[in-house]
């Protein structure tokens, strides 16, 4: 996935298309966003320069998909349950809701808060659990949740495609729900390695260098880490890029 | 037998080894999970079919067309329409909300009618039997013009069959709720002779100078203005963003002009100065296709020049006339203005014509990447009602807003004056009131007036599908269906530069007894009766839409929309057939003033402004969960709403983030969370708008506070419109 930061205007649809896609529940009082459950959420930076200089940038955060050294992702390393996997064919970082039994260990070890606790049963106003998504299991209290880049669309566009006598997924066959909600165009989605998609000319992954990025405006979030992610941010703006590689500030 | 210590203890170390041994507890913790996590509240969403239908989203006037994923008959997710001409895909978030709004705990399933101050169901026929005797009994005593309809649109079947029931029972009195739109079809009537929509082609155009427009933020059709926007920076055009505060809109602007809200005409005058002194319009059109643009020079005389600009609106001079270069000197230049997203303030007539005066020194009018004028739709074209002498006589009666008044004879609608006519004698001269799609209860400024005026009112019937503020304050609740359960036409998609048809496709059932409102009103005019009832001749909505939209309702209904390819903007229709800089009616308006934000100044030594975010409903609906669930934690915590300030502002005032405080207006006060923020201007601040409902339900009811409690009505001195950009405000230590 790259998110271009440029384009990005912070409305907050690909969170909203993420929820209503995944069935994220949500709680009367959800301002407090350490308990809010959100798979994809947008931060705010800033340049911290005072008024009139100060510089405002939106930045989308979904599950980053770290691949680690050889697919140890931060996560994937401290889970006993085998919850949450990294899957070599796809890139994609799983989560099993069935089978998480709710340590935390990888809330503890993700470095990018992308993993969010069900400290509550889902519950929806009489009615409203008609809008729920047949594709995508309804997470009960005690468990762990994060994104899983709509797993359940590769799902049913590889069959689609396998079922046809092909191997290989066109690109516009499998889209997530934020990118194919975002307004501005901002998010592009694709196989990181193949040079035929959109995702891998503006990305330019080194593949030697655990997928650091050729493209001088690309970065990665905390790539100092080594977490070798699947998520590439474009900013034109120098500060914007340093911010991050440092810590994401409160939205 | 007796129980010493060692038979105890191997008594209990033999059962617990026992215990462990056996597969019991294991079993039982096993169970123990499996069984929490199958209750029964947790849904297992059924499996079925998974179809899509095209449809096209009411929720604001944006117009995107939509696709709707259903799984059998369940409504489970609101897509954009790829190939939509408007959103190609794109949607907003209130838009993908759609479902949250079809199973809303909050929607009206029933006729209501008030009795004792609390609902009981009605059936639809007796409901409709009873406000048809009520107007009948005011058509008796000759006093048809006492009814009044509030709607959001003017536009479009449905608002043109209240409009045609208006007319016929004799009331002048249709209303639409005021929004920016008013300023520019006012400014396009003035200066091009046409009644049309202003569309942006902002895609084309290679610099934009935004007056405080939220392009971002819910100004105009949003996903297209999404797209056009990063299409034209990808181009390498460039954005500029004239606002008080850096708003979304600003901070993704290529250049971000902080000035005084409030003198954005004066900006813009100040620009024009600079152009016609430099020489730096379009010659080929000022010369031969406008009209009196000497007058130009008057109204932006020496009290325009940059440095008397920079003295009214804070920015430096030279930042102006380098603006005014920049401006004239881009290849396709395009000026737009109303604040925010635009959708409850008309606005200052004279600085909406100003900016549009920009446009056309610029040569950007009905070109490629300027200004367009959209027609009106055409497509409605009912043969005249018979009108009889009680219709006829209410007709020419004066309108209760004083719009097309001797006051205001330009202006077409005036909500904003309606409160003031409500409360101004013992007895209200609105004795019915008609609501559709619209919640004036919330959405007027100073609402506790509003809401002291509409409770004068005998009898106000709303339309509304949800408990909205209005509704609840209503006699009689005629529920419509939900935007995915009916058939409508949406004519416009606003701010879109070429004419374009939607139509509403009904995605379900209607769940619960709800009935069209098209419906609702002709069955309405078949009991009052008469002439009434003869004019409208269709058996159904249905049947009126279908004839309506004649030759086009086949692709409709197979496109979800109808655009017209070849679009040509249509010429000026002024008398000198040209665009008219100055003309007698433009000289009937008062020369531009900077509007004052009411209050006294040592008093209340801040200034409130309104903010808008895409977070919340900009339409007239409120926001469905997932919004409210998606703000940030500078615009809600908890249930208390923030407000932005500056943090130089705020040491001066003894306060710190995240700490309580008192916002107090001249029209009342609020307890609030401060949060500082280096994004807006010292003396100003700033609270979102959409929030502080008091209908709807646990999760949008409560919460943050409605901005419109605590602002006051400005009026623009020609025009009349709503004008009001913001109020003194005072912010103390809770």
């Amino acid at each position: 996935m790259v998110i271009d930061l440029d384009k990005c205007t912070g409305c907050g649809a690909c969170m909203v298309a993420c929820m209503a896609e995944n069935n994220v529940p949500f709680r009367e009082d959800d301002t407090d966003k350490l308990l809010s459950i959100s798979w994809m959420r947008v931060y705010r930076l800033k340049n911290g320069k005072p008024f009139p200089q100060a510089e405002e940038c939106f930045l989308p955060r979904p599950c980053q998909h770290c691949e680690g050294h050889h697919g140890h992702s931060p996560c994937v390393s401290v889970c006993p349950a085998t919850a949450t996997d990294y899957d070599m064919r796809t890139g994609i970082v799983s989560q099993i809701p069935t089978r998480c039994f709710g340590c935390r260990y990888c809330m503890a070890a993700c470095p990018y808060h992308v993993r969010q606790f069900n400290w509550w049963d889902p519950l929806w106003p009489d009615g409203m659990e008609r809008s729920l998504n047949p594709d995508v299991s309804v997470r009960m209290r005690g468990i762990v949740e994060k994104c899983n880049f709509c797993y359940h669309r590769y799902q049913r566009a590889f069959d689609k495609i396998y079922a046809e006598g092909g191997r290989d997924l066109p690109e516009k066959e499998y889209q997530t729900a934020c990118t194919q909600a975002c307004p501005a165009g901002a998010i592009t989605f694709g196989d990181l390695n193949n040079p035929a998609h959109t995702v891998y000319k503006l990305a330019q992954p080194d593949v030697a260098h655990e997928g650091q990025s050729r493209n001088p405006k690309a970065f990665r979030l905390l790539e100092r880490l080594g977490t070798n992610t699947k998520v590439y941010y474009l900013s034109s703006k120098e500060w914007v890029r340093k911010a991050g590689d440092t810590a994401v500030q409160k939205a | 037998m007796k129980i010493d210590r060692r038979s105890f203890l191997s008594f209990v170390i033999g059962g617990a080894a026992g215990t462990a041994l056996t597969p019991l507890p294991w079993k039982l913790t096993d169970d123990l999970s499996i069984w929490s996590q199958n209750w029964a509240w947790t849904p297992i969403p059924p499996r079925g079919e998974t179809t899509y239908v095209a449809s096209t989203c009411t929720l604001c006037p944006g117009g995107c067309g939509i696709s709707v994923r259903k799984v059998d008959e369940r409504v489970v997710k609101v897509e954009g329409l790829k190939g939509h001409p408007v959103n190609d895909g794109g949607i907003c978030p209130l838009g993908l909300s759609g479902a949250q709004l079809l199973y809303s705990p909050t929607r009206v399933r029933t006729p209501l009618k008030k009795v004792n101050g609390g609902w009981q169901e009605i059936s639809w026929d007796k409901a409709i039997q009873e406000i048809a005797a009520r107007l009948r009994e005011l058509r008796e005593k000759d006093q048809p013009q006492t009814v009044a309809w509030v709607s959001d649109t003017d536009r479009g079947t449905v608002a043109e069959l209240c409009k045609r029931f208006l007319t016929v029972y004799g009331s002048p009195n249709f209303i639409r709720t005021p929004s920016i739109q008013d300023s520019y079809e006012l400014a396009l009537y003035l200066t091009q002779g046409q009644r049309a929509m202003a569309g942006f082609d902002l895609a084309n155009a290679t610099y934009v100078l935004s007056f405080g427009s939220g392009i971002i933020e819910g100004w105009g059709s949003p996903p297209y203005l999404f797209r056009a926007k990063s299409a034209m920076q990808q181009k390498g055009g460039t954005i500029s963003q004239v606002e008080g505060r850096l708003s979304k809109t600003a901070a993704k602007a290529d250049q971000f002009i902080p000035i005084k809200p409030g003198t954005e005409g004066a900006l813009a005058l100040g620009l024009i100065h600079v152009i016609l002194k430099e020489g730096l319009y379009r010659k080929d059109f000022v010369q031969n296709r406008s009209a009196g643009w000497e007058a130009l020079k008057k109204i932006s005389g020496d009290e325009f020049a940059p440095e008397a600009v920079s003295k009214l609106t804070g920015a430096e001079a030279k930042i102006i006339a380098d603006l005014a270069r920049a401006f004239a000197g881009a290849k396709k230049p395009l000026a737009i203005c109303g604040r925010g997203n635009g959708r409850q303030i008309a606005g200052n007539e004279q600085e909406f014509l100003a900016v549009h005066f920009l446009n056309a020194l610029a040569g950007s009018i009905n070109t490629a990447g300027g200004v367009v004028a959209v027609p009106e739709p055409d497509y409605i074209d009912w043969p005249e009602p018979e009108m009889d002498a009680v219709a006829s006589k209410g007709m020419q009666q004066a309108r209760v807003d004083g719009a097309g008044g001797k006051d205001f004879p330009m202006s077409r609608y005036l909500l904003n004056r309606l409160p003031e006519a409500l409360n101004a004698g013992p007895s209200s001269p609105v004795q019915v009131l008609f609501v559709n799609s619209a919640n004036p209860a919330y959405s007027l400024m100073d609402t506790p007036k509003v809401e002291k005026g509409l409770k004068k009112i005998p009898l106000v019937v709303s339309f509304s599908a949800f408990m909205d503020e209005t509704a609840a304050m209503a006699h009689y609740i005629l529920p419509n269906h939900v935007y995915l359960e009916r058939f409508e036409d949406v004519p416009a998609a606003q701010s879109f530069p070429r004419p374009i048809i939607g139509l509403v496709k009904p995605v379900t059932r209607p769940l619960f007894n709800t009935r069209h409102t098209g419906d609702a009103v002709m069955q309405l005019a078949k009991a009052v009766g008469g002439n009434v009832a003869a004019a409208f001749g269709w058996a159904s909505y249905e049947a009126c839409l279908q004839e309506s939209l004649g030759d086009k309702w086949d692709a409709l209904k197979e496109e979800g929309y109808w655009v017209e390819s070849k679009f040509v903007p249509a010429a000026f229709e002024t008398k000198s057939k040209k665009f008219e800089f100055s003309n007698a009616d433009i000289a009937q308006l008062p020369a531009y003033a900077a509007l004052k934000a009411p209050g006294d100044d040592k008093a209340f030594p801040l200034t409130l402004i309104p903010y808008d975010t895409l977070r919340l409903s900009s339409g007239t609906g409120g926001s469905p969960p997932f919004l409210v669930k998606s703000l940030e934690e500078t615009i809600l915590q908890k249930n208390d709403g923030c407000v932005e300030i500056n943090p130089a502002d705020a040491q001066k005032l003894g306060l710190a983030d995240g700490v309580d405080a008192v916002l107090s207006t001249p029209k009342g006060s609020a307890r609030v969370k401060v949060i500082l923020s280096e994004g807006i201007m010292p003396g100003l601040v700033a609270m979102v708008r959409g929030l502080g409902h008091t209908a709807y339900d646990r999760f949008l009811a409560g919460k943050g506070i409605n901005i419109n409690s605590l602002m006051g009505s400005v009026e623009d001195p020609g025009t009349g419109f709503e004008a009001a950009w913001g109020i003194r405000a005072q912010l103390t230590k809770a």
